[in-house]
């Protein structure tokens, strides 16, 4: 039988507010244990939560961004349950009344677009951090992340498959670094999935029952997760045996889930309003300033550049790959005199390549696109073939000075006398007396042979083209 | 609505407290009274009344994002019953 995988993600975004969201405490990471956890965050009796304005605005935007309806009213809602690094005793969270209701994110499917649609997203706090190291045979609690803003965003089953899952994960996680709402520091946490996985026979129109693989913070991981649950659920299913509603964990060791809690061990969270926060409201005005701050959005910015710069979709999604990225095309397409497609193709070619090497980010390019913009230049005037072309991108990246000093300084000015082209050909050809026989006889792949004499006669310099024409004019 | 014993074992369950057979049954009885009083305002007709938030009628009042508070987890563990490290120490818990 064929069976088709069902994948719904909740993603926790870690908002990146400097102050928490209940409490005036930092949210820097990294810090010494418990020395951002505030009388509010360790739960002291007699304490009151305020929100934060930003944290709101954060959620505002990303509402704004996924095309979802901002709820002029919401509410915060106590989820009870006991856990040493939840001093509380609740988590303090949204239920009924979320702040986002609705939405939905594109994503790119191999050559296709899918439109993925979004339940919901809710502001709530982070717990602390336990830790299970050797204190005595005691766990040892660090508060500094309680209170932490994240924003939980909720998608609906549309994912079919670890590859749709991932792909979605990833181009949430480049639309909240987009806005500027969340790090996206996957390693420090600031970006976690929770993936819920069923399978069903293909072309069912009803939902298998789902598995919650809690924790996923790589998109690895969340990938790897998804294939070893839906792999362990198809063979159930063709056993005869029945899938068993639980909460799982990846172990990425072992690479592989396995139970947490099952559904009759599931926590009864008995969510009430909190009373200690009023509704919260959003006014339309706030609404509007919030949509007239955020930058263009990756989407609009896409169908803008193909239709400014006459580029391909293709090109124009991977250049709008972070805010940098897509900042740097055009400043660099500005630089090099209008020059849209060599742009694309430099940036995505030697600049990516090289960024990937030495694992750097656009944000950390030593290449200016002032710098490369003169390059391009320098190809278009013909000062420069595309092979020196790249020698010179070696040496701007070696930050070994500006465009015109290096090609002046290394000799790699590109040959175009046509003169001393042909002088060197018939040098070249009055050396090579039995290759001009055999190309005169019908070999034309001579013609290859002796282009590469003549090329390496003048170090590589000469004008490719005009070598060529001037070889071929002289043989025949 | 009316609970039976074995709601009130897993309502004492879920809030970590622990009870007798004897005090069960006394809860029983008293949290059936405090349903009593709630199907009172069941039978109430609210249809078309919106349920409230909150009991004060006040919108959320909001904070700028700026860090307030210092440190003082000195002081705060000064009385907390085992500290290590900075860290608030606690039974082992493994999930």
């Amino acid at each position: 039988m064929h069976w088709e995988i069902v994948v719904g993600l909740e993603v926790h975004t870690q908002l990146s507010t400097r102050s928490k969201i209940f409490s005036g405490s930092s949210t820097v990471f990294g810090a010494a244990p418990n020395t951002q956890a505030s009388a509010v965050d360790i739960a002291l009796p007699g304490v009151l939560p305020v929100l934060n304005r930003s944290a709101v605005e954060r959620a505002v935007q990303l509402g704004l961004a996924i095309g979802g309806n901002i709820s002029r009213r919401s509410v915060f809602a106590r989820k009870n349950y006991f856990y040493p690094d939840l001093p509380k005793g609740y988590q303090i969270s949204q239920m009924d009344h979320p702040v986002v209701e609705g939405g939905s994110l594109t994503i790119q499917v191999g050559p296709d677009e899918k439109t993925v649609r979004i339940t919901r997203a809710h502001l709530e706090e982070d717990a602390g951090k336990s830790m299970h190291g050797d204190f005595h045979g005691m766990t040892g609690i660090d508060l500094n992340r309680a209170g932490t803003p994240l924003l939980e965003i909720v998608s609906e089953p549309d994912l079919r498959g670890a590859a749709e899952a991932v792909a979605y994960a990833k181009t949430l996680h480049g639309l909240v670094v987009w806005l500027g709402i969340c790090d996206g520091n996957m390693q420090e946490g600031s970006f976690r999935c929770d993936a819920n996985v069923s399978v069903r026979p293909l072309g069912s129109g009803v939902l298998g029952t789902r598995c919650e693989i809690k924790n996923l913070n790589s998109f690895r991981f969340l990938e790897r997760a998804i294939e070893y649950e839906a792999r362990r659920q198809i063979e159930i299913n063709e056993e005869g045996g029945t899938i068993r509603q639980e909460t799982r964990l990846y172990d990425p060791d072992r690479d592989e889930t396995r139970t947490m809690r099952s559904k009759e061990d599931a926590y009864d969270y008995r969510y009430f309003h909190d009373p200690d926060l009023s509704p919260l409201v959003i006014s339309e005005d706030w609404i509007a300033r919030t949509r007239a701050a955020m930058p263009e959005l990756p989407g609009a910015m896409r169908e803008r550049l193909v239709a400014q710069y006459a580029i391909s979709a293709y090109d124009a999604a991977a250049l709008t790959a972070s805010r940098a990225t897509a900042a740097y095309f055009e400043q660099l397409v500005a630089a090099s005199s209008g020059e849209a497609k060599l742009s694309a193709n430099w940036m995505m070619g030697d600049l990516f390549a090289a960024l990937n090497r030495y694992e750097l980010d656009m944000a950390h390019c030593p290449v200016s696109a002032a710098q490369l913009g003169r390059l391009i230049v320098r190809i278009v005037d013909g000062t420069l073939s595309g092979k020196l072309a790249k020698e010179v991108f070696e040496a701007l990246w070696q930050a070994a000075g500006e465009v015109d000093a290096i090609i002046e300084a290394r000799g790699l000015k590109q040959v175009s006398d046509s003169g001393a082209i042909a002088a060197i050909v018939d040098q070249i050809l009055a050396a090579n007396p039995a290759q001009v026989a055999d190309y005169r006889a019908g070999k034309e792949k001579m013609l290859g042979y002796l282009v590469g004499q003549a090329m390496k006669a003048m170090k590589g310099r000469a004008n490719p083209q005009q070598l060529n024409e001037i070889l071929l004019q002289k043989l025949n | 609505m009316s609970l039976t014993l074995l709601d009130v074992k897993r309502v004492a369950r879920l809030a970590h407290i622990a009870v007798s057979e004897d005090e069960a049954a006394i809860y029983q009885q008293q949290i059936n009274g405090v349903f009593d009083l709630i199907a009172q305002m069941q039978a109430v007709d609210t249809t078309g009344v919106v349920p409230m938030a909150h009991a004060q009628d006040l919108n959320q009042r909001l904070r700028d994002d700026i860090v307030t508070e210092p440190d003082l987890h000195e002081k705060f563990q000064s009385i907390a019953p085992q500290v290590a490290e900075g860290l608030y120490l606690v039974p082992q818990v493994i999930e």
